[in-house]
C-alpha cells in the first residue's frame, strides 16, 4: 500500500497510456467490423470467408503479432502504434461475427415493415437494422474490451509503457507490490470500460426499458 | 527484413541442437498439451455436473467473467515471484508457470462444458427420460454429444490461451517457442525474434486448425447437418451459436 502511495501518479499516468493502447482500438475496430459484418450478412457467401479469416487472425498470439507487425508495416518495434493495430485486428475479429449475427437476430418482419414504409436499404441500414442490432454488438464489444485491457499488458515485454509494465518492473526487482498494483489496475480498468460500453448501451437501447418503469 | 527472417528458419542449425527450433517446438507443444489436459480434467466434469444440475451457475458464469479480465503476464510474474521460493531448481520455475497455465485454461473449458450442456434442447432431455433414462445416462447419452460442439469450442479457446501464455512464460524462463522471441528481443537479433514470433503464429494456426477438424468429426452429424442431402428446414443455415473466442494473452 506505501509503494501505491509514492507511485500513484505513475500508476495514473500508465493506466491513462494503457486506456488509449486498449481503448483506441475498440473505437477502430468497430468501425471497422460495422462495413465487414454488414457485407457478411448481406452476401451469404461472404460470411464463412470472413468469420474464418478473421477468426485465423485471432489465433496469432498477442507477443508474436507485436513483434511480426513491425516487419510486416515497416514501424518501429517501440512504436505505441503497432499495438493499436493488433488489438484492432483482434476487436476486428471479435466483432464482425458479432455484427454479422447481431444483424441476423433483426426480425425479418421489421426490416419489411421498414422497407415497405419506403426505407431505402443505406436508410433502413442505418436507422433500424443497426439500432435493433445494439444489443448484440454491445455484448461481443464487452468481451472485446475485457480481453483487450488484459491483452495490452503483455506488450511491456517489446517496451511499450502502460500498466503490464509494473509487472516486468516488479519482477525485474522481485518486487511483488508493482506487480499486484498493476493487476488490480488493469481488472480495475476492465471494470470501468465495461460500466462504460454498458451505460452507452442503455442510451442507445431506450425501448429495452420501455417495459421496465419504476412501479 | 523478410528476407532475412526467411533465412534464420530455412538454416538447417537454427533447427537442431539443444536450443534448435525443433527442440522448442515440442518443449512448446508439451507444456501446452499438459496444461490444457489437465484443465479439461478439472474442467470438463465440473462444468458437466453444473450443466446437468443446474447448481453453480453463478459460480462458472463469474470466474469465466473475471478470468477475462486478469491479465495473464501479471499472473505469470507474480506466480514466479511468489511461489518460486518454495520450490528448488528447475522447478521453480515449471511448476508456478504450469499452474498459471492451467489456471488459465480452465474458465474457458468449463464455461463451453456448462453451456453446452445447459443449451440442450429440453425436448430432447425430455424424451430421453420417458424413454427411461437416468440421470447420468441423459447425461452421457443425450447431453454430452449434444454439447460437444461447445465443449471443443471451450479446449479451442483454452488452447489458444495456453499457446499465447506458455510464449509469455520465456520471460520467466521456460523453454518453449517464446525463447526465441524473448531472448532475440534481449540480443536486438530481430531476425531470430521475427523468426520465433512466425512459429509461434503458425503453431498456434495449425493447432487450430487440427482442433477444428477434431470437431468435426468428433461431433454427431446428427447435429452438424454434415451428409444430409436433404435442405433442413432452417431457411437461414444457422447453427448453435458458438461462443466467441477469448484471450487474455
Amino acid at each position: 500500500v506505501t509503494w501505491l502511495g509514492d507511485h500513484l501518479g505513475e500508476v495514473l499516468s500508465l493506466a491513462v497510456e494503457h486506456t488509449y493502447l486498449a481503448g483506441m482500438p475498440l473505437i477502430l475496430g468497430l468501425l471497422i467490423a460495422l462495413p465487414l459484418g454488414w457485407l457478411a450478412r448481406r452476401y451469404k457467401a461472404l460470411y464463412p470467408i470472413l468469420i474464418i479469416g478473421t477468426g485465423l487472425l485471432y489465433t496469432i498470439p498477442s507477443l508474436a503479432l507485436f513483434i511480426m507487425l513491425p516487419t510486416l508495416l515497416g514501424t518501429k518495434i517501440l512504436d505505441p502504434a503497432n499495438v493499436v493495430i493488433a488489438m484492432t485486428i483482434y476487436t476486428v475479429a471479435l466483432l464482425v461475427r458479432t455484427v454479422a449475427d447481431g444483424l441476423g437476430a433483426v426480425p425479418e418482419a421489421v426490416n419489411q415493415s421498414a422497407t415497405a414504409m419506403g426505407y431505402k436499404r443505406g436508410r433502413r441500414f442505418v436507422s433500424v437494422e443497426l439500432p435493433l442490432a445494439v444489443p448484440v454488438i454491445s455484448a461481443g464489444l464487452r468481451v472485446a474490451a475485457v480481453s483487450n485491457v488484459s491483452i495490452v499488458s503483455v506488450a511491456a515485454l517489446i517496451g511499450v509503457q502502460q500498466l503490464g509494465s509494473l509487472f516486468t518492473d516488479g519482477f525485474n526487482r522481485a518486487f511483488m507490490e508493482p506487480i499486484i498494483v498493476g493487476v488490480v489496475a488493469c481488472v480495475l480498468l476492465a471494470l470501468i470500460f465495461d460500466a462504460v460500453i454498458l451505460g452507452l448501451t442503455r442510451m442507445a437501447t431506450p425501448w429495452q426499458r420501455a417495459g421496465t418503469a419504476p412501479s | 527484413m523478410i528476407n532475412r527472417v526467411l533465412a534464420w528458419l530455412t538454416d538447417p542449425a537454427h533447427w537442431q541442437g539443444y536450443d534448435g527450433i525443433s527442440r522448442r517446438l515440442v518443449e512448446h507443444l508439451a507444456y501446452s498439451l499438459v496444461a490444457v489436459v489437465i484443465a479439461a480434467l478439472i474442467a470438463i466434469p465440473l462444468g458437466l455436473y453444473i450443466g446437468h444440475t443446474g447448481r453453480g451457475r453463478f459460480l462458472v458464469v463469474n470466474i469465466a467473467g473475471a478470468a477475462r479480465a486478469i491479465p495473464s503476464l501479471g499472473l505469470l510474474l507474480l506466480a514466479i515471484l511468489w511461489l518460486g521460493p518454495k520450490f528448488s531448481g528447475d522447478v521453480a520455475f515449471l511448476a508456478p508457470a504450469g499452474l498459471v497455465l492451467v489456471v488459465l485454461a480452465v474458465p474457458p473449458i468449463l464455461s463451453g462444458a456448462y453451456a453446452g450442456v445447459e443449451g440442450v434442447d429440453p425436448d430432447a432431455r425430455d424424451a430421453a427420460k420417458g424413454m427411461g433414462m437416468r440421470g447420468t445416462q441423459v447425461l452421457r447419452n443425450v447431453e454430452v454429444p449434444c454439447a460437444l460442439p461447445l465443449i471443443m469450442s471451450g479446449i479451442r479457446s483454452a488452447s489458444l490461451q495456453v499457446i499465447a501464455t506458455a510464449t509469455i512464460a520465456a520471460v520467466v524462463g521456460l523453454g518453449g517457442l517464446g525463447r526465441f522471441l524473448i531472448d532475440g528481443l534481449a540480443v536486438r537479433d530481430t531476425p531470430q525474434t521475427v523468426s520465433g514470433a512466425v512459429l509461434v503464429a503458425v503453431l498456434a494456426l495449425i493447432v487450430d486448425l487440427i482442433l477444428a477438424c477434431v470437431q468435426r468429426y468428433v461431433v454427431s452429424r446428427g447435429l452438424t447437418g454434415r451428409y444430409v442431402t436433404v435442405p433442413t428446414l432452417d431457411a437461414d443455415g444457422a447453427t448453435a451459436p458458438a461462443p466467441a473466442l477469448q484471450r487474455s494473452a
